[in-house]
């Protein structure tokens, strides 16, 4: 659905993006993650045909990024940094604006309406002025904007930027809503978000692509080995030793109160978690909880972009 | 195509009306008239009361006492007033980031440009049109040449378009709208006055800055004469207007 070969931006020297090639699949939640100035609006831009780049190509939704730039438009819904939004209209009128500039036939408009408030749960405002709406209402039309023509594609930058936790919930749920019904490629400087709401991830920094999968196959490449979260009814030392001494097991680390401990193995000896518990339930420690824990994917982030610089 | 330019004329024009400014721009333009139109005739019925009574100075006509100094002056009021309709059209969608909305529309550049001239544009014809009772009360009552009434009506329309090109043009150039409109000003002024410059140039520069001047195009309408020289110079005027404005806006997506 969006293919991305060699594109690279630049503003005058400055290279904001360089040299990426990626694809996104139809259906698929995309996140394109990297801190602050890596390059992902400029590509963002790109992608909704706002600017060409200065190198390379691009087809979104079967389209041209450049030669044919109207029907990509017609067929991608776009959500800029700043929401695009008029102030001093209705939220109503604002989208029945929009869908007209989207050119939705004259006859399916209203329909339209009412489909994105719904989806956005913003019947209840329609008739509000959108320079009264609180920040995560706004964010919301600016939503409802990309998805009035019911696009293709949905092209989102930093769609929960500056809200605060509960609009944050909202919003992702309502990304994660649109799964299936939509290809959609969001953007993000926070790594709670791909977790929450992104099928895969692709990891950019400095302009260039660090890594792209999965965020399972991530965790695991770039993992260092399984963590697992044990609990004991009584941990003695001298049972905690035994423990230690299970083939495979890296360390084992009070995590708190005592009775919880984060059991570390050595990289590809995950296996070996059988003969951990039966050595805990042989000594007798009371084996409350055996969970796998995911190394953090903020310390794979870290990493990543840490390796580059 | 024209679907497209409606849609950007029809947001533009109501929004005239949910902000203060056309209700602003509208009062002052009607009271600013109303009054010129007072004094205008007070001093036309002295004159014909010299003229009939103590027989002295010369009559005048209707038409030249009070059709041409009525749009005469009124093109002087558009001058001041239409940087205020049109320093927000592009420089506003710049300051709230809904230029990202246009641009990601499927809309031509061009179909945005003339969508944006419309919208100031039919305001104007608002306005002219609700100074149509003046015409009308003369043309009923007195003996106004229509062709006078006619000519200056669509000269005025076409020489306060060109200021609406003007506007339109700084409007892209800056997300200030007090830059815009000052902008607007001047060089609407500028193009006014060019033709002072034309009476003490003489010779061929002065016929060439004659040419370039918006008001020297005016006097023909004001006579009832419309020709096609003057009306294909405004039309051209507002041309290159929108034809920069759609260079600059193309230029937006480069940076
Ligand atoms: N209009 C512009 N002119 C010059 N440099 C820009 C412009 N927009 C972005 N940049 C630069 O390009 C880099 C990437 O910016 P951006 O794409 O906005 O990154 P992100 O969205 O990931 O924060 C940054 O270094 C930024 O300063
Ligand atoms: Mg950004």
């Amino acid at each position: 659905m969006i293919q991305v070969s060699h594109l690279t931006k630049r503003y005058g020297p400055r290279t904001a993006v360089d040299d990426l090639t990626f694809e996104v699949k139809k259906g698929e939640v995309v996140g394109f993650l990297g801190p602050n100035g890596a390059g992902k609006s400029s590509t963002m831009k790109i992608l909704s045909g706002f600017m060409p780049a200065t190198e390379g190509t691009a087809t979104v939704a079967d389209f041209d990024v450049f030669t044919q730039s109207l029907e990509v438009k017609r067929n991608v819904g776009f959500l800029p940094e700043t929401p695009p939004l008029y102030l001093e209209m209705q939220v109503e009128d604002y989208l029945d604006h929009v869908a007209r500039l989207k050119q939705v036939a004259k006859g399916d408009i209203n329909k339209s309406i009412d489909t994105v408030l719904e989806k956005t749960s913003l019947g209840d405002s329609r008739r509000r002025l959108i320079g009264n709406l609180s920040k995560g209402m706004r964010q919301r039309v600016g939503l409802a904007q990309a998805l009035i023509n019911n696009p293709r594609v949905l092209i989102l930058d930093e769609p929960t930027v500056g809200l605060d936790p509960r609009q944050i919930i909202d919003i992702r749920s309502l990304i994660k809503s649109l799964k299936g019904e939509h290809t959609v490629i969001l953007s993000t400087h926070i790594l709670p978000e791909v977790t929450a709401t992104c099928d895969r991830v692709i990891v950019i920094n400095r302009g260039k692509i660090v890594a792209q999968d999965s965020i399972d196959t991530l965790t695991q490449k770039h993992g260092e080995g399984t963590v697992f979260k044990l609990a004991l009814r009584n941990p003695s030392p001298a049972g905690l030793e035994y423990l230690r001494k299970v083939q495979g097991v890296e360390s084992i680390a009070a995590n708190g109160t005592g009775n919880t401990f984060i059991v570390k193995f050595v990289k590809g000896a995950e296996a070996n978690r059988d003969q951990l518990v039966t050595a805990a339930v042989q000594q007798n420690l009371g084996l409350l909880e055996f969970s796998a824990e995911r190394a953090s994917l903020e310390d794979i982030f870290l990493k990543l972009i840490t390796q580059e610089t | 195509m024209i679907r497209n330019i409606w849609t950007i004329a029809r947001r533009d024009f109501r929004s005239y009306f949910t902000s203060p400014v056309a209700y602003i721009v509208i009062a002052g333009f009607m009271v600013v008239m109303g009054w010129m139109f007072s004094y205008i005739l007070r001093d036309f019925s002295l004159r014909m009361m010299q003229y009939t009574q103590m027989n002295m100075g010369k009559g005048v006509s209707i038409t030249d006492g009070i059709i041409r100094p009525l749009y005469g002056n009124m093109n002087v009021v558009f001058l001041f007033l239409v940087p205020f309709i049109t320093m927000r059209l592009f420089a506003e969608e710049r300051k709230q980031n809904t230029i990202e909305l246009l641009l990601t529309s499927p809309i031509s550049l061009a179909q945005l440009v003339l969508g944006k001239f419309l919208s100031a544009w039919l305001l104007i014809l608002v306005m002219i049109a609700l100074t149509l009772t003046y015409p009308i009360v003369l043309l009923v009552s007195g003996n106004p040449d229509p062709g006078t009434v006619a000519g200056s009506i669509l000269g005025t329309l076409l020489l306060t378009s060109c200021y609406i090109a003007v506007g339109v043009l700084f409007s892209s150039l800056t997300e200030n709208q007090i830059v815009a409109g000052a902008l607007t000003f001047a060089t609407s002024l500028f193009f006014w006055l060019v033709s002072w410059a034309a009476g003490s140039a003489g010779g061929v520069a002065g016929d060439v800055l004659n040419h370039l001047s918006l008001i020297s195009h005016f006097n023909n309408f004001s006579q009832g004469l419309i020709t096609s020289a003057d009306v294909l110079y405004y039309l051209s005027f507002i041309f290159v207007g929108l034809f920069l404005t759609h260079r600059v806006l193309d230029s937006y997506r480069w940076r």
